[in-house]
C-alpha cells in the first residue's frame, strides 16, 4: 500500500513540478526535507527517550501492572463473551494500557496475541467474531492520553506551549472512544440476535 | 474551556511526580529504570527514521511543486461549506492509511502555518485522536486469520470521523 502512495507522491509531484517550473524548488525539497527528517528526529529522540524512560519507572514500580488489572471490569464490559479467566483478558488488558500510555509498538504485540487467542475462540473461522470488531474499533479510536509525538514535533517547529493541545486531544478521542463502544455494543446485540434467529430456523 | 490548557500544562509534570514518588515509595532503583527505558526509546526512534526521510522528502516534492496547494484548491469549494480548512483534508485521508505519511503531512502545514495557528493545532489535536484504520485493520486480521470482519470498517470510520469533528469543535472553542 506505501509503496504505491509513495511512488505516486513523488512521480505526480516531479510532474507537476515540471510542469509548473518549480523544478529547481522541487530540487531543493528533495535536498532540505530529508536534512529535516534526521533534524526532527533528533529532536523526537529526547522526548521519546524521556517517556519510555518514565514509563519502564512506572513498570518497576509496578503501576502498569495494577493499572492493567484495574480496567478488568472495563474489559468484562466491552467483551461479555470472553470466558471470565481466559488469558485473552490479560493481553487485551494489555493492549490497552499500552495504548492510552501512548506505548504503541508496546501495544501491537499485545494486541495480535489478542486476535491469535481470539481465533481460537472463534473456531478458526474466516467471519470475525464480535469480540474482534470491538477490539479494533476500541484500538482504531485512539486511546493515547499524552501524543508524545505530536508534542515533540510541534516543539521542534518553534511552538511556544507544545503541550497545550493536550487537552483539547484528550476531549476527541474520549469521544471517539465513547461511540467506538457504544456502536461495538450496538452491533453485537444485532449479531447475536441474527445468530439466534439463524439457529432457530 | 480555558481548564483544558491548564490540565494541558500539569499532566506531564503531574505523571512524572507521582511514577517516581511511586517508585521510590516501592523502593525502586528510579534512575536506573529511567536509563534502561530510555535506551527502548532511542531503538524506537531510530526504527522510524528512514520512513520518516522518505516520506517527508515525498511531502517536500509535493509541496515545491504545488501539487498540495492544487489538491486543497480543489477540495475547498466543499470544505468551506463544512467549516472545515482544506488544507487539513489530505491530512485526515492520509491518516487512515499511514501514520508517517500524515505525520510528514502535519510537519509540512506546521512549516507552512506555523504549530501555533489555528490550522497547525486543529491538524494536532486530530493526528492526536484518530489511528491508522487501514494498517491495523490488515495486520490484525492477518494474525486472526479473518477474511469477513462484518461492521468493524464501519465502526472504524464512525470513530474517526467523531474525532476529526470533535477536534474541530473544541479546537475552535478553546483557541478560536
Amino acid at each position: 500500500m506505501l509503496n504505491y502512495l509513495w511512488g505516486f507522491m513523488i512521480v505526480l509531484g516531479i510532474t507537476v513540478g515540471v510542469l509548473r517550473g518549480e523544478i529547481a524548488a522541487v530540487s531543493n525539497a528533495t535536498i532540505n526535507s530529508s536534512k529535516e527528517a534526521v533534524s526532527l528526529c533528533i529532536t523526537m529522540l529526547g522526548i521519546m527517550a524521556m517517556w519510555t524512560g518514565i514509563m519502564q519507572v512506572a513498570k518497576k514500580a509496578g503501576l502498569v501492572a495494577a493499572f492493567t488489572k484495574a480496567i478488568r471490569p472495563v474489559i468484562r464490559f466491552l467483551y461479555p463473551d470472553i470466558p471470565k479467566d481466559h488469558i485473552v483478558n490479560e493481553y487485551i488488558a494489555s493492549n490497552m494500557i499500552a495504548n492510552i500510555l501512548g506505548l504503541g509498538w508496546a501495544a501491537t504485540p499485545m494486541g495480535l496475541m489478542a486476535m491469535k487467542e481470539l481465533r481460537a475462540l472463534n473456531k478458526n473461522s474466516e467471519v470475525a467474531s464480535p469480540d474482534m470488531c470491538t477490539l479494533l474499533i476500541i484500538n482504531i479510536s485512539s486511546l493515547q492520553l499524552i501524543p508524545v509525538n505530536i508534542i515533540a514535533y510541534r516543539s521542534q517547529y518553534g511552538s511556544v506551549n507544545p503541550a497545550e493541545i493536550i487537552g483539547c486531544g484528550l476531549i476527541a478521542t474520549v469521544c471517539s472512544t465513547f461511540v467506538g463502544v457504544v456502536f461495538s455494543a450496538i452491533a453485537r446485540r444485532r449479531v447475536k440476535r441474527s445468530m439466534m434467529k439463524g439457529s432457530s430456523r | 474551556m480555558r481548564f483544558l490548557i491548564y490540565l494541558s500544562d500539569y499532566i506531564i509534570p503531574f505523571l512524572f511526580f507521582y511514577i517516581v514518588g511511586m517508585g521510590l515509595f516501592s523502593k525502586q532503583q528510579v534512575f536506573d529504570d529511567f536509563i534502561s527505558g530510555a535506551k527502548e526509546g532511542f531503538k524506537v526512534v531510530l526504527d522510524i527514521m528512514p520512513t520518516l526521510i522518505g516520506l517527508m522528502v515525498a511531502i517536500g516534492i509535493m509541496r515545491a511543486s504545488g501539487l498540495l496547494q492544487i489538491i486543497s484548491g480543489l477540495l475547498s469549494p466543499f470544505t468551506d461549506k463544512l467549516h472545515f480548512p482544506s488544507e487539513a483534508v489530505p491530512l485526515v485521508i492520509i491518516k487512515m492509511f499511514s501514520s508517517s505519511a500524515a505525520t510528514s503531512l502535519l510537519l509540512d502545514i506546521f512549516k507552512e502555518h506555523g504549530p501555533d495557528s489555528f490550522l497547525g493545532r486543529l491538524t494536532s489535536i486530530i493526528l492526536s485522536s484518530t489511528e491508522t484504520i487501514f494498517y491495523t485493520l490488515a495486520v490484525y486480521f492477518m494474525a486472526a486469520g479473518v477474511k469477513k470482519i462484518r461492521y468493524t470498517l464501519i465502526g472504524c470510520l464512525l470513530t474517526t470521523l467523531t474525532g476529526v469533528i470533535v477536534s474541530t469543535i473544541v479546537t475552535r472553542l478553546v483557541f478560536g
